[in-house]
């Protein structure tokens, strides 16, 4: 019975709820169903609806970023080329890596965490749901405004760590660097939204029986991932918010003439910019270690060790920012201390990296495109992260910083260690997100052209760096030298865009006509496979009991069932921290527009302060009134509510 | 450099073309001075390390996915493991990871061995220059006791092939970094701070340096040529520098000094000797001996020059010198002029 | 309404969560969690801004800057105003806990008037600070810092308003007085943000 269904499944065919009539629904499901249509859409708190349109819209700014990564790579193919003018030029690198940081990798793994970890914990919803909604709109906003700003010619030319006085009031004219500024407030406040809701889910809404040690290893991620967005984004989000005062009332915190730094700006950014590619990086870890374990079917070896490897991970993530500084005039023994954690913090890593390889080596694996993926990450990955114990060491890095050395470093940790484990996640989950499997021969043509056109891109820039090609020149001189290892790279590029187009098309067919895939078809062991492929609405009925680390694995690894939540209104239970004793029962709110008009509100105060600092006390006035909407109960609810309560 | 050395820059060289002498060395792995290679050693002491963690760790992961058996998404998964220990597997790991320790140990010593190295270049008798970076050129005033020896240049270094240089680093506007990847290590030229940075060619040359820190526009064209020469030349060149600008010597190049003085030009660039004496921009004392003009943008040639005043923006667009419509009599005599700015 | 009958419906069941209580105080509700999340972040915020200002104090030659420190007796009324509102503040939690409907309300209409108060002394602090916020660096961290601490001020208030009101209306439940439980864990942050705010701004200049 802990058996999984074979993809062209005999059991249960799972059907795509989102095709029944609304009324069947509410009929089904009770207060868990959307409301129905385009309304429907845009009031759901519904974490799965919530979650894939998150996804899809990071994919779409992933190959947004990337299309821009084609130009500046087209620009950079030959040497002295008249295609593109340092202006505009400017403007897509700095959108480029603006793109892929704050609208693409952050919010992808964030979405990802939205969809899977509550169906992962056994919850029926994530925690503040419509603070998801939000967090979403949010995001979508604030990416439109940048690309807006870049089709208008008004696009942020800073680079993507803006540095000061470059983007100060007295080099940054215009308002470039203010929509970069506001950019990132907007990513902010949703990052930070969702990771509050991850944590709240994942410390008090999984299933009874699910103690500390039976968690699921990504789920350790995204708790460790959302603990140091906690303390990290503040540091942007102060950065920022000054930069705007700087530039728009006169403050002069990074003004040297009066008393201000500019390397104030660098400590500030990078105290945030270095954890976060540990937002990234770690959740791609989390992925690694699911696929491996269900691809090798035994558990991943040393859980105990992972997990606290992934939380040395996020402390030390803080402690290495100045790495980015080695060029600056800050005290020479400071320095040292970077070095020192910048290569400490190699060792949970290389400590997951070995416990993966002996559970890849004592398994029995099962070869399908998501472990490719994964094998993919291995390559690639330790390349990048070897490459970053030379940059660790100072007298080296001051050679390659700021080179091509940097660009190859930073593409083979975040694509090899990111990027990788997120496309063989998206094969894994994609059956359980809709039902039907991508197909597997044009996963392995993806896989090939990736992990073919990414070396080949990436790779020369290593020589290019240490032969002298610094970061962000819109051209070179043919005397340097450049020319024939930078068409080499513009040529893996474009594999690279083949590869992702290709994907593409996987997504697009198989959503239509991929193979069923049942409730579980790769025979994995956690809980969200234990539910239909894609789950209803509630995701679990009834809600299960776990009493095991694999559940599905395990004999007995379902206790039972959880009776006695209510449907409507919608309950979830919620559990004690420690050992998922269950605690109390909790009504989630039912689908709603005001996120949507809160997430409006917000959008014209944030946009409206690039221009002048009235509209931060004007608008917070809608702001106000669409929350105190959000959060003012209807008398219906009240008295649902009341007839299904209570007292503690 | 021993023979496998060579061998190896030569393998690594033949994937790239190095830039041809003329255009002046750019190349980290070619130290021509005590501090790039200190940082060389380093390079090559990490690259063999990382090369054979990086063999050993695939290796470990090809070979053991190939050894594995095949498993079945349908057959039971194995959870023994949750039972019972793993012993050798965990010493494995285990052994894994002490050897992963004591590997960035010794890395992490030998970058505080280097560090050392690097700090402790003798700079007894160095020679002072303090370098200011601006949007997207660079100003150098090479230092001295005598307050009568201190001279301005631009764009192009000279120094003396033996002696310790030791620059001192400051910026107008916002954040440049001077790096030449023969000689030395970078360093950031931050406003409001400053810096230094302590370098020395043992080898002569045209070495090639470029600003390191994105910088607006012109960020891609913003070099700094260091020519390394023995003693005798540099102080040769030295003294010239000091003096200021010959007089013009016939009708044409007078009347390129006239155009020069009644145009913009003595608004932002300084000639020594005359009454220009612009600060804004590049000092042109002794432009005509440079390289390149517009910092590493054009060759320094008669009709490259002529373009550049014409239209700096066509050639450098966004940088600070506006086009300067001239007629064409006045240009050539302007032109003639500034080329007999030695 | 019938819930489908989906995969390993036909467990046991282990656990009957229908007596369970439908709401919770204190940690075990997730509204507290999800205060504790804001007041981590909010925390950080403040925590850098102080930074901030030694930072920038680390780089001056004289402190403050060529201007006076801020005076004492707006930012010190202050103090105390914001001291001695978590009487009422505790107050209102314990009325709460106690689903004492009368004296939530009482509790949170005096809160309300503290508020009222510390927000009016603080529009004075801002008069006497002795420097604008674009006259140096060190002007400009005051401001953050103050200003960090007066959206804080202002948004508690608020949030006490909307709560008292609709503690007046007939939209009361039992979850309604877990709010105002957390509610004032919050107030109680506010006013522990002062102290070290207070502190910085006003004393450290003179004594340090």
């Amino acid at each position: 019975m802990t058996a999984a269904s074979p993809p062209a499944a005999a059991g249960p065919v799972s059907r795509p709820h989102r095709r029944e009539p609304a009324f069947e629904l509410r009929q089904r499901y009770g207060g868990w169903a959307d409301k129905p249509g385009f309304l429907g859409a845009l009031s759901t708190v519904d974490h799965k609806r919530i979650g894939r349109r998150f996804i899809v819209s990071a994919f779409a700014f992933f190959v947004l970023g990337g299309i821009l990564a084609a130009l500046m790579r087209l620009q950079l193919a030959r040497p002295d080329s008249a295609l593109i003018g340092p202006d505009l030029y400017n403007q897509l690198f700095t959108t480029h890596g603006t793109t892929m940081m704050f609208l693409f990798a952050v919010p992808i793994m964030q979405a990802m965490a939205v969809y899977i970890v509550p169906l992962m914990v056994g919850a029926r919803n994530i925690a503040f749901p419509r603070l998801a909604a939000y967090a979403y709109w949010i995001y979508l906003f604030g990416g439109v405004m940048l690309y807006a700003a870049l089709v208008l010619d008004v696009g942020p030319d800073a680079g993507w760590f803006s540095y000061t006085p470059l983007a100060g009031p007295e080099y940054g004219v215009g308002k470039r660097s203010d929509f970069w500024a506001q950019l990132i407030t907007f990513t902010e406040v949703s990052g930070l939204v969702v990771s509050v809701q991850l944590i709240v889910t994942i410390f008090k809404l999984r299933a009874p029986g699910m103690v500390l040690t039976r968690i699921p290893l990504l789920v350790w991620t995204m708790l460790v991932t959302s603990f140091m967005i906690i303390f990290a984004m503040p540091a942007v989000m102060v950065a920022s918010t000054s930069l705007i005062l700087d530039r728009l009332v006169g403050t002069h915190f990074f003004n040297p003439a009066e008393g201000g730094d500019a390397l104030l700006w660098q400590h500030l950014f990078w105290f945030f910019g270095h954890p976060e590619v540990y937002f990234i990086f770690l959740p791609g870890l989390g992925f690694v270690s699911t696929i491996v374990g269900t691809f090798a079917r035994r558990p991943v070896f040393g859980y105990v060790a992972i997990v606290l490897s992934l939380i040395a991970t996020g402390f030390f993530a803080f402690g290495l920012w100045v790495h980015h500084m080695f060029a600056t005039n800050v005290p020479e023994l400071g320095k040292s201390f970077f070095t020192a954690a910048s290569m400490v913090i190699a060792i949970p890593t290389a400590t997951q990296i070995f416990c993966w390889i002996a559970t890849l080596w004592t398994g029995r694996i099962v070869w399908r495109t998501p472990l490719l993926f994964i094998v993919g990450f291995f390559l690639i990955l330790v390349l990048g992260g070897l490459t970053g114990i030379m940059l660790a060491a100072v007298p080296l890095d001051l050679q390659i910083h700021d080179t091509f050395f940097v660009v190859a470093h930073l593409h083979y940790v975040l694509i090899g260690g990111a990027v990788f484990p997120l496309f063989g996640a998206f094969y894994y989950w994609f059956p359980k997100f809709t039902g039907r499997l991508l197909d597997e021969r044009l996963g392995r043509w993806n896989f090939w052209l990736f992990f073919i056109g990414f070396n080949v891109a990436f790779f020369p820039m290593h020589i290019l760096g240490l032969q002298g090609m610094p970061r962000r020149i819109y051209t070179y001189a043919a005397d340097t030298g450049w020319g024939p290892l930078n068409l080499i790279s513009s040529l893996g590029a474009f594999t690279i865009a083949l590869s992702v187009l290709l994907f593409i098309v996987n997504v697009a067919w198989s959503a239509k006509r991929g193979l069923q895939a049942g409730r579980d078809p790769w025979g994995a062991s956690t809980l969200e496979w234990a539910t239909d492929s894609p789950p209803p609405p509630g995701n679990f009925h009834p809600p299960l009991a776990v009493a095991g680390r694999e559940p599905l694995w395990e004999e007995g690894g379902i206790a039972g069932r959880v009776d006695g939540l209510h449907d409507d209104p919608p309950e979830l239970l919620v559990t004690s921290l420690l050992d998922a004793t269950p605690q109390h029962r909790i009504v989630f709110p039912t689908p709603t527009i005001w996120p949507l008009v809160a997430a409006i509100a917000t959008t014209v105060l944030f946009i409206g302060s690039i221009f002048t600092p009235w509209a931060i006390v004007w608008g917070s006035i809608p702001v106000a009134i669409t929350l105190i909407g959000w959060f003012w109960p209807s008398k219906d609810e009240t008295l649902k509510h009341r007839k299904v309560e209570v007292k503690p | 450099m021993n023979r496998a050395h060579r061998a190896a820059c030569c393998a690594v060289g033949a994937l790239a073309p190095a830039a041809a002498a003329a255009a002046g060395m750019h190349d980290a792995l070619q130290p021509a001075g005590p501090q790039a290679g200190h940082v060389h050693a380093l390079w090559l002491l990490l690259l063999g390390v990382c090369t054979l963690v990086y063999i050993l760790v695939v290796g470990a992961l090809l070979i053991g996915v190939a050894r594995a058996r095949r498993g079945d998404e349908r057959a039971p998964a194995d959870v023994a493991s949750l039972a019972q220990d793993e012993p050798r597997l965990r010493q494995s790991v285990g052994a894994a990871i002490g050897i992963s320790i004591a590997l960035l140990a010794v890395l992490f010593g030998a970058t505080v061995v280097t560090d050392r190295a690097l700090a402790r270049l003798p700079l007894d008798g160095a020679l002072h220059i303090k370098l200011t970076g601006h949007q997207w050129w660079w100003e150098a005033s090479y230092d001295d006791p005598m307050v009568s020896n201190i001279f301005s240049t631009a764009n192009e270094l000279h120094i003396p092939v033996g002696r310790p240089v030791l620059l001192t680093l400051e910026a107008s506007d916002v954040i440049h970094s001077v790096w030449f990847p023969d000689l030395a290590g970078k360093k950031d030229l931050i406003p409001g701070r400053t810096a230094t940075l302590a370098l020395r060619a043992d080898q002569p040359g045209l070495y090639r340096g470029q600003c390191a820190e994105f910088c607006g526009y012109q960020h891609a064209k913003m070099v700094l040529y260091v020519v390394a020469e023995p003693a005798a030349q540099y102080e040769q060149w030295a003294a010239h520098s000091r003096a200021s600008a010959p007089p013009p010597a016939n009708d044409e190049t007078r009347r390129g000094q006239q155009v020069f003085m009644q145009s913009t030009c003595a608004m932002c660039h300084a000639i020594s000797g005359t009454i220009a004496n612009g600060q804004q921009a590049p000092d042109l004392t002794h432009v005509a001996s440079r390289q390149t003009i517009g910092a590493g943008t054009l060759p320094n040639t008669p009709s490259a020059l002529a373009a550049w005043i014409i239209d700096p923006q066509l050639a450098k667009p966004g940088a600070n010198m506006p086009p300067n419509g001239l007629p064409p009599a006045d240009l050539q005599a302007l032109v003639a002029y500034l080329r007999t700015l030695q | 309404m019938t819930a489908p009958v989906t995969p390993f419906a036909d467990r046991p069941a282990v656990i009957d969560a229908a007596p369970l209580p439908s709401f919770a105080f204190g940690h075990k509700s997730l509204m507290w969690w999800g205060t504790l999340g804001m007041m981590a972040i909010e925390g950080m915020a403040f925590a850098l801004a102080a930074v901030m200002y030694f930072y920038i104090w680390s780089r001056a030659r004289a402190w403050p800057p060529d201007v006076l420190p801020p005076e004492l007796r707006w930012g010190s009324l202050n103090l105390l105003i914001l001291l001695v509102s978590t009487i009422p503040n505790e107050y209102t939690k314990r009325a709460a806990e106690r689903f004492d409907l009368r004296g939530v309300r009482i509790g949170l209409v005096a809160c309300i008037l503290f508020g009222i108060a510390f927000i009016g002394v603080r529009a004075l602090e801002f008069t006497t600070l002795n420097v604008y916020w674009d006259t140096n660096a060190y002007g400009s961290a005051v401001y953050l810092l103050l200003g960090l601490h007066t959206v804080h001020l202002v948004t508690d208030v608020a949030d006490s308003v909307v709560l008292a009101v609709l503690m007046f209306t007939d939209r009361i439940e039992g979850s309604r007085f877990a709010d105002a439980s957390e509610n004032a864990m919050y107030w109680y942050f506010v006013v522990a943000a002062w102290l070290p705010i207070y502190a910085i701004l006003y004393l450290a200049p003179r004594w340090m």
